[in-house]
């Protein structure tokens, strides 16, 4: 492991609501990031099936963006979600770790935008799919 | 009828693990289902700012919504939700838009019902801190409603 992605390792699971969710961080750089959320019971969101509440897929998608965008070469230290959409295409599968890939694909000097992913064990089909845009600080 | 409502809703809230985990409440004056985040140190996304996660404010817009198809539902005695074999409306997509950084403080969320069908519902959610004028973020979504 890089130094680089020990360190962001460290920065994103000392986050609280990281932390509290048990977020993982998988890989790191150029603008991509991987996090997984393993299952948890506490997150349930439909008691009768068992499913993850969709929230807490969002959290995780959304950390993994605002991860995607300080990974960015042209990416700010720091940034803020603007605006992001999720579309659930399906029921994450119980007892599954969730995962977000995310990939900062522009940058401008006030915006980045990404694109996210979350999938479970059977990676050909997502579970959700979301879009971002996120807050670029000039004053790096 | 309103109290068994009200008794049903609580209910339900109480049975899903994750807004015992978020710590959410509802509050409830006559129609007006207003939800409440009372603040908590793990809800914090980066701690030197420090703000709200992102992810907090997308999961409590959404909750919110969901809780707001069940308690409209329960009005129209329909109670999606409400029966274990009917399930919660599913959400289809959510779009939020983040106005302000979310303060380390208690949050409140009403959610307003745009259209609801049969199957498809459509719901704008505000969610405020200091004052219901002054918005930190708010969102639209599509529910897909569980069948009758």
């Amino acid at each position: 492991m890089t130094d680089i992605t020990r360190i962001a390792r460290q920065f994103i699971e000392a986050l609280p609501h990281a932390a509290a969710l048990g977020l993982r961080l998988d890989q790191i750089g150029d603008g991509r990031a991987v996090l997984s959320m393993p299952w948890d019971e506490r997150l349930i969101g439909d008691p009768a099936t068992g499913v993850i509440a969709g929230g807490a897929v969002s959290a995780l998608m959304d950390t993994a963006s605002g991860a995607s965008v300080m990974c960015h070469p042209a990416g700010p230290a720091t940034t803020a979600t603007l605006d992001l959409r999720i579309d659930y295409m399906r029921p994450a599968t119980p007892g599954q770790t969730i995962r977000a890939r995310a990939h900062c694909h522009h940058v401008t000097r006030s915006v980045a935008f990404v694109s996210v992913t979350a999938t479970d064990d059977d990676e050909s089909r997502p579970v959700a799919m979301g879009a971002g845009a996120f807050t670029v600080d000039i004053r790096r | 009828m309103t109290a068994a409502r009200e008794t049903m809703l609580r209910q339900l809230v109480e049975g899903i693990p994750y807004l015992r985990f978020l710590g959410l409440r509802f509050d409830i004056a006559g129609e007006e289902l207003t939800a409440v985040l009372p603040f908590q140190p793990m809800l914090i996304g980066n701690p030197l700012i420090p703000a709200l996660h992102g992810g907090v404010t997308a999961a409590f817009l959404e909750v919110t919504a969901i809780t707001g198809l069940v308690w409209s539902g329960l009005a129209e005695g329909q109670a999606p939700g409400a029966r274990p074999d009917h399930g919660l409306p599913k959400t289809i997509d959510l779009t939020v838009d983040y106005l302000r950084p979310g303060q380390p403080k208690d949050a409140f969320a009403r959610a307003r019902i745009t259209r609801s069908g049969r199957r498809y519902a459509s719901v704008h959610v505000e969610a405020w801190q200091d004052s219901p004028d002054r918005l930190f973020a708010q969102g639209t979504g599509h529910f897909l409603m569980p069948e009758a």
